[in-house]
């Protein structure tokens, strides 16, 4: 009797863990934009300008550096941060600026940003600084027509001119 | 079941790494063939197993968080437990890690999410690292290496896991990493009963142009992801790390003053080593003479090395009954004492009851740390000396404070273990209670 209690005791234990598990295993369901909703992904790696521009050593600093170590530029390592700016339908969405990496702030900078966005026609403007100084010396603005639960990944390839719309 | 979630933990790991095995050896590790070589499994087999796969997973879950929380509940995180709870706290990332990367191998669309918000939380923290997400932006940046990384992952953490926890358990003596046969048969057929009833499906297939309009989340292992799109990646790392780091500090959060260690007596010691092996905690090891040392910091004070040693016989003519292993605050002399009071004022009924007992020590009865502290020929003496009626009472089955001393008990009584009682005693267990009388 006791055995048989004790086997009870557990199956009335287990069947609702089990029933848990084959719920919760799936559900409810989660949405990770809205009904009508499309989503912008900004994202890129870049090495930004150098904060100094190099210059040519004269004969006699040249001549005080041990003879394999005489290049003839001098490039200060440290790079300018990025200006990244995103606009959407006329209105800034995102301002960052970003540090290069490294401890000698000399490596890359990267940005990644996603924004869920109305599905529809928009117009996009995304510009850039790369160098120190002031303005955007890449800038690119189209217009788009995102569907619902599409996504625009909008890159950044310097050699290929600059930003990159891929939708 | 709650008695042996350990155990249960361990058996789900295996049937993890079982059913693991086979959906590895009929995957596909490439961007083209990954989601249909899984769409391809037969359903009464391949099909059946990554169900139980997946369902044991979230069970795997359930019983590790259940674990903690009753050991939590418990008190057991402190003093000479602390490196098994601390040992413990890294395996929930590995456990979660390991369960996480699992689904991006399915690259269905809740792989694709799974693997773009844990990618968007590493980026949230705010290490200025090159983002991982850019690995799953378009299908120029996925390559069939990233599967090779993933079955790395899904491989090498669980391993890692594996390791965890036979660190976990390196602190107790005669772990329980093996749950009764019956238990572990009926755990496995309702995970069976569960694939079979709910068999496990894929979403449609990883699409990098698109984002899923919902996603049939597993909320056992994928809850973190909803959780930060809720909040943001700094506030879930927060919560991640926060409740990290207080899982680890709770030992030196809500210390308390230790029992004193058990102290070894170097010249009523004879190296015999049943302490050592009777010990629950690991706590005792050998000199180099080969007799026993106390590991102070991991004693619990529990007294089962004193029930143990063969010199805690009260039979022995000396006035002053020094044991080879006992505890300060409570000798094998003082139960003698105890004991010898007691045959005084009532020889009718002689009591040995455990402090952890479910009914607690009445006038008249002898309290003990653990029922295993008494070695057994106290028994024998009380009955020799005149008790008509001797009981020793225990923690309930499974319930053991100092988890192995009712087992020890049962040996002991049974004469399957030594020091045995002797064969001229009868003992008759009811419950968790022991009657003896001469035979």
């Amino acid at each position: 009797m006791k055995q048989a209690l004790r086997i009870a005791a557990q199956f009335a234990l287990y069947v609702p863990l089990m029933v848990l598990i084959g719920y919760f295993s799936s559900a409810p369901s989660f949405s990770p934009v809205g009904a009508n909703e499309a989503l912008l992904r900004l994202s890129f790696i870049h090495a930004a300008q150098r904060k100094a521009p190099c210059r040519e050593r004269s004969a006699e600093e040249l001549a005080k550096l041990a003879p394999n170590m005489r290049a003839a530029l001098d490039c200060p390592r440290e790079r300018a941060p990025l200006l990244v700016e995103l606009e959407l339908d006329g209105k800034v969405v995102l301002r960052r600026e970003v540090q290069p990496a490294g401890l000698k702030g000399d490596g890359n900078a990267t940005v990644y940003h996603r924004l869920p966005v109305p599905a529809g026609k928009h117009r996009v403007v995304v510009r850039l600084r790369d160098r120190p100084g002031e303005g955007f010396n890449y800038a690119r603005e189209e217009t788009i027509e995102l569907a619902p639960g599409r996504v625009l990944l909008i890159d950044f390839v310097a050699a290929q001119g600059g930003f990159l719309f891929r939708g | 079941m709650l008695r042996h979630l350990g155990a249960l933990g361990f058996l789900l790991f295996w049937l993890l790494a079982a059913s693991g095995i086979y959906l590895y050896i009929r995957f596909d590790t490439s961007v083209a063939g990954a989601y249909n070589s899984i769409g391809e499994l037969e359903w009464w087999f391949g099909g059946v197993l990554r169900s139980m796969h997946r369902y044991a997973a979230d069970a795997f879950v359930i019983v590790v968080l259940a674990h903690l929380v009753r050991e939590l509940l418990a008190g057991r995180f402190r003093g000479f437990r602390a490196f098994s709870w601390i040992s413990g706290v890294p395996l929930l990332w590995l456990m979660y890690a390991s369960g996480i990367v699992g689904y991006w191998l399915v690259w269905d669309t809740r792989a694709q999410f799974s693997a773009l918000a844990t990618a968007e939380w590493f980026y949230g923290a705010g290490l200025g690292v090159e983002p991982m997400a850019r690995n799953f932006l378009g299908a120029e940046q996925i390559s069939d290496r990233l599967f090779s990384l993933f079955v790395f992952l899904h491989i090498g953490l669980p391993l890692a896991l594996l390791a965890g926890m036979w660190v976990h358990v390196q602190r107790l003596g005669q772990p329980a990493t093996v749950m009764p046969r019956r238990l572990a048969l009926g755990a496995l057929g309702l995970l069976l009963a569960l694939a079979l009833a709910l068999p496990v499906a894929s979403q449609a297939r990883w699409d990098p142009g698109a984002v899923p309009a919902t996603v049939s989340v597993d909320w056992f292992m994928l809850f973190l992801h909803p959780l930060m799109y809720a909040t943001s990646p700094a506030l879930l790392w927060a919560l991640v790390l926060g409740s990290t780091l207080l899982l680890a500090a709770l030992p030196w959060l809500a210390r308390k003053a230790p029992l004193p260690a058990a102290v070894v007596n170097l010249e009523n010691c004879n190296g015999c080593g049943r302490c050592i092996a009777d010990c629950p905690y690991e706590a005792l090891v050998r000199r180099p003479d080969r007799r026993a040392l106390v590991l102070a910091d991991r004693c619990a004070a529990c007294g089962i090395c004193a029930g143990a040693c063969p010199s805690a016989t009260p039979f022995r003519r000396v006035t002053e009954l020094v044991s080879g292993i006992d505890l300060p605050d409570f000798t094998v002399h003082d139960l003698r004492r105890q004991l010898q009071a007691a045959l005084h004022t009532d020889p009718d009924r002689v009591v040995f009851r455990c402090e952890h007992a479910a009914t607690p020590t009445a006038g008249g009865e002898i309290g003990l740390r653990c029922l295993a502290m008494l070695p057994p020929s106290f028994v024998e003496y009380a009955l020799r000396r005149g008790a008509r009626r001797v009981q020793a009472v225990g923690c309930p089955e499974g319930a053991c404070k100092w988890r192995l001393g009712m087992d020890l008990c049962a040996e002991r009584f049974a004469g399957t273990r030594e020091p045995h009682l002797r064969a001229n005693v009868r003992a008759e267990k009811m419950d968790d209670a022991y009657t003896f009388a001469l035979r």
